[in-house]
């Protein structure tokens, strides 16, 4: 066993852990963390996409271990205390970025990091960017759509507005 | 009704939740004490179990308890059903193999649930699962869909001579054989429909445990609605009284028609339960998730087109082998016939069918309805033989389309679906005019001053939605303003939270914020409650919950005129309020008086609670239907083909939120999609083993296969239901394929090539090319 201590979603967390122990189990089993999600055993599907130190990555991929010390935020922190919703979070919302919801912690994660990284990305470079996480129900149409109104709502404040025909 | 009713585009109520990680999935459930289960499967395809020794597992670290068929069995436990009936001209039954939870005696296909393991831990479980020795005796295996009805095939039914289940075939072979005979032209294609794997992202998860107290057992699992999971294991396999079972389905990571299924793990998992004090709890990981969940599609066609002169159908010839697998899950042997057959034919005329099918098995996972469920198969045959028949006419296939469409409605299929309604040219036509059909010719330019081969391809899908024709709802108003409803169809991503709050507050005036949705629990869901499935639930569920409506509004009249002292038969009700001569009373104070029994006439029992039992007439479905235009430009010295443009125009009747119904299409055209360009399972066709069980393997559409897709709708309302609705969710998984296969070969048409099968990877494209430039074209 291992001892940790990490700062998840602004607070200061430890725990004691075998070594073989994912970041991604420490958040889901030990934190109780469940909006982390699991998809696959091959690192490939980002349905557990957190922030680590600032960038996404995929919690599948690192051993709670390597994450002492580390600040981690997961889509619980991501939204305010009241409840308000992360611009990102609200723009896949208005888009129908979502169905079934598995994907979308990881997806929204990763959706924050490309607007952060990128700011205005266009549709190619988001397609691109969405490469490592995986969604059955959406078509992705939603999501790219969600992702390049998200980052300009985080820029300007002002979440543009879906259309309908 | 204003804001929130019908038609609007109502962002969805259950959003919140699922974005702030606050959705609760099955593997978010952990109950006190759980000890944990792993399944050892079987690593052959085809094999007999000699004997199985435990000795040394039973003893490892951590190990509560090991199962094997021989304890089903000892314990009175029955295979799992197949409900599916066919039977051949001649009158011979569908094969019904036993399935047994647990391998019996020879396993049949690699991944086949063996032995149940329950430890302290899932690692001890899994590491004492190593220790269990097993004496297989190998034996041949036969995993390749066009050969498994050959005479040489190793079979895999000892009760069979071959692997044929069921040969199910219409009347008209001798009477479409004459009709080929004098054709004007024929035209005829050997295809492969390629098997998919429905990989919802939430791996395969169940939790359960027993009171001892109650007497019950609860199964936690995703699902589509279990009730009918639920009780097909009691009555049907357990033997016991359904009441002593319950199962929920919490938030459910995607479905697709596979989630549906009554599973060997689902079995185990309750009957292990009310063997053990415990509560148990089953993560598959995606690898085993691959060989665990029913797969789709698999099926080997030749199929065949005769025209008069004007290039008009005057029959078609179908015969299919459909992949089974080794066992017959639920629908898999019939689907074909029953979900594909019945519409084949599709949005043409088609005055004489001959549709035949052999079920076959072989030494693979069981296939089962996957996103449409045999409407794909027929459509995406439909198409072609549509387009090869333009071609030998010389005409565009617009045109071929054109001359074969069905325009009278309701048409009566070769094989009696009644389909109800739409408007295929008018659909064709303004699916052209969206895509720029026009502007095409200037777009191949350019791409070809780029180096890129453009195409464009139709597909035109007409699918049969709605299933089994009945299901139950209930609509109860509570104490605290609240209104429910009780739900047995299950929302696992169709966002029906949302669109039955519409429904209410269209028909009721209820505000949406106070409907609540009560779904996924078997102890609440109504009796007549079937699931969701073939996009039945806004067809049957929003029916019954229109009439439930009704009947609350006659209920509401008779306590409105008791308060308003008006005649119940003078009351009327309009946007929530009831009115009667100069006074009114709203529904929210109807509500609330018929919980006051001082408030209520005489004879007249609160509160506002109504069910109703929907059963649609006879076997009439509703017939979405649409057009779908694909540009694909493909590279000739890589083979890639990348989709450039994609306009979709749908006929799903009435549309009652269009960003969820957007939604349901836009997910089919990407299971469309993946099944034409990157989605295939491959066994080995010696050894019968999934080559294809991760994602490393197996290729799922990501966000770059696709451009911006153009959604539009030409609703023709439904005249067979009370809303007026038609099915959404099948639609892209049919039109897409064939548009997209029209598209690449259409870019290919230099070459000569005249078909390649699913799915169009850039290597079979490169393949395709050279065999063409060597002279050995397809
Ligand atoms: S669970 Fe981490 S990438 Fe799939
Ligand atoms: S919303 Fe279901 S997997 Fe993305």
């Amino acid at each position: 066993m291992a001892k940790i201590s990490m700062k998840v979603n602004g607070k200061t967390v430890s725990g004691d852990v075998e070594p073989r122990t994912l970041l991604v189990q420490f958040i889901r089993e030990h934190l109780g963390l469940t909006g982390t999600h699991v998809g696959c055993d091959t690192s490939q599907c980002g349905a557990c996409n957190v922030h680590y130190n600032g960038e996404a990555i995929k919690s599948c991929t690192i051993l709670a271990v390597q994450a002492d010390g580390s600040e981690v935020v997961t889509i619980e922190g991501l939204a305010k205390p009241d409840g308000t919703l992360h611009p990102m979070q609200a723009a896949f919302r208005e888009y129908h970025g979502l169905q079934c919801g598995y994907c979308t912690p990881g997806m929204v994660m990763v959706a924050v990091d490309i607007a952060r990284r990128l700011p205005g990305a266009d549709e190619e470079t988001v397609r691109e960017e969405l490469y490592g996480n995986i969604c059955r129900c959406t078509g992705y149409q939603g999501i790219v759509e969600a992702v390049m109104a998200g980052s300009e709502a985080m820029q300007t404040g002002v979440l543009p507005l879906k259309e309908h025909h | 009704m204003g804001q929130y009713g019908i038609g609007q585009p109502i962002r969805r109520k259950e959003d919140a939740r699922l974005l702030t990680g606050n959705g609760r999935y099955t593997d978010d459930v952990n109950l006190d004490g759980q000890a944990y289960v792993y399944f050892l499967r079987s690593p052959y395809a085809h094999a007999k179990i000699n004997e199985i020794g435990l000795a040394d597992a039973l003893a490892a670290s951590g190990v509560i308890a090991i199962y094997t068929s021989a304890d089903l069995i000892a314990d009175g436990v029955k295979p799992i059903p197949c409900e599916a009936n066919a039977k051949s001209l001649k009158g011979v039954p569908l094969f019904k193999p036993p399935r047994h939870a647990l391998a019996f005696e020879r396993v049949r296909y690699a991944g086949e649930p063996v032995a149940m393991i329950i430890a302290e831990t899932y690692n001890e479980a899994r590491d004492a699962s190593e220790l269990i020795q097993i004496d297989y005796e190998e034996l041949p295996a036969v995993a390749d869909t066009s050969r498994l009805a050959d005479a040489d095939a190793p079979v895999v039914w000892d009760d069979l001579d071959s692997n044929v289940g069921l040969h199910w075939e219409t009347q008209e072979s001798a009477v479409s054989e004459a009709i080929f005979k004098t054709a004007y032209k024929t035209v005829e294609l050997d295809l492969l429909n390629n098997r998919l794997v429905g990989n919802p992202m939430e791996p395969r998860c169940a939790v359960s445990h027993h009171d001892a107290q109650t007497g019950r057992t609860t199964l936690y699992a995703p699902s589509q609605g279990g009730r009918r999971v639920i009780n097909a294991i009691a009555k049907d396999i357990l033997n016991v009284p359904p009441q002593s079972l319950r199962m929920v389905s919490l938030d459910t990571g995607g479905g697709f028609g596979i989630r549906s299924k009554t599973y060997p793990e689902l079995v185990l998992m309750v009957w292990a339960a009310r063997k053990q004090p415990r509560a148990l709890k089953w993560r598959a990981d995606r690898g085993e998730t691959f060989v665990s969940d029913a797969h789709g599609r698999d099926q080997s066609t030749k199929a065949s087109a005769a025209f008069d002169k004007d290039g008009k159908i005057l029959a078609v010839r179908n015969e299919t082998i459909v992949n089974v697998g080794a066992y017959l899950s639920e629908n898999g042997a019939i689907l074909a016939m029953m979900g594909g057959g019945k519409i084949m034919g599709t949005a043409y005329d088609v005055p004489v069918l001959y549709f035949s099918v052999k079920s076959c098995f072989s030494n693979t996972v069981p296939t089962d309805t996957y996103r449409g469920a045999g409407r794909p198969e027929v459509n995406f045959i439909m198409e072609r033989l549509i387009e090869l028949g333009a071609e030998a006419f010389g005409i565009s296939s617009i045109e071929m389309r054109k001359r074969n469409f069905i325009r009278e409605f309701p048409y009566k299929t070769q094989m009696g679906c009644l389909i109800d309604s739409g408007d295929f040219p008018g659909t064709l036509d303004m699916t052209l005019e969206k895509g720029d059909y026009a502007g095409f010719e200037a777009r191949k330019a350019e791409s070809k001053a780029r180096g890129k081969l453009r195409g464009i391809g139709i597909g035109y899908y007409v699918e049969g939605a709605g299933g089994r024709p009945f299901e139950e709802m209930r609509v109860r108003f509570e104490k605290d303003g609240k209104v429910k409803i009780f739900a047995g169809t299950f929302s696992h991503g169709q966002g029906h939270d949302t669109v039955y709050s519409q429904l209410l507050n269209e028909y009721l005036g209820v505000d949406a914020s106070k409907v609540e949705l009560i779904q996924g629990d078997s102890d609440t869901s109504p009796k007549g409650a079937v699931g969701t499935f073939g996009s039945r639930s806004s067809m049957m569920g929003g029916v019954a919950i229109k009439r439930a409506s009704e009947a609350i509004v006659e209920k509401g009249k008779k306590i409105a005129g008791h308060l308003m002292q008006t005649e119940p038969t003078k009351v009327t009700f309009k946007d929530g309020v009831f009115h009667g001569g100069s006074s009114s009373v709203t529904l929210e104070e109807v509500a609330r008086a018929a919980q006051d029994p001082s408030k209520l006439p005489e004879g007249l029992e609160g509160p506002l609670d109504e069910s109703y039992y929907y059963e649609r007439q006879g076997e009439s479905q509703n017939f979405p239907n649409g057009c779908h235009l694909i540009e694909a430009e493909v590279d000739p010295d890589t083979g890639t083909v990348e989709i450039v443009k994609f306009t979709a125009i749908d006929d799903c009747g009435t549309v009652l939120n269009p960003l969820i119904v957007d939604g349901q299409v836009l997910g089919g055209i990407a299971q469309g999609i993946g099944q034409a360009l990157v989605e295939n399972t491959v066994f080995d066709n010696e050894t019968g083993q999934l080559l294809t069980a991760s994602f490393m393997d197996y290729g799922m559409p990501r966000a770059s296969d696709f451009p911006m897709i153009g959604i539009y709708f030409n609703s023709v309302p439904s005249p067979t239901n009370d809303l007026g609705v038609k099915g959404a969710g099948e639609a892209g998984a049919c039109g897409a394929p064939p548009a997209l296969v029209h598209a690449a070969l259409d870019a290919l048409k230099g070459y000569g090539i005249r078909h390649i099968d699913m799915p169009l990877t850039p290597e079979k494209v490169w393949r395709a090319i050279q065999a063409a430039k060597s002279g050995k074209a397809a």
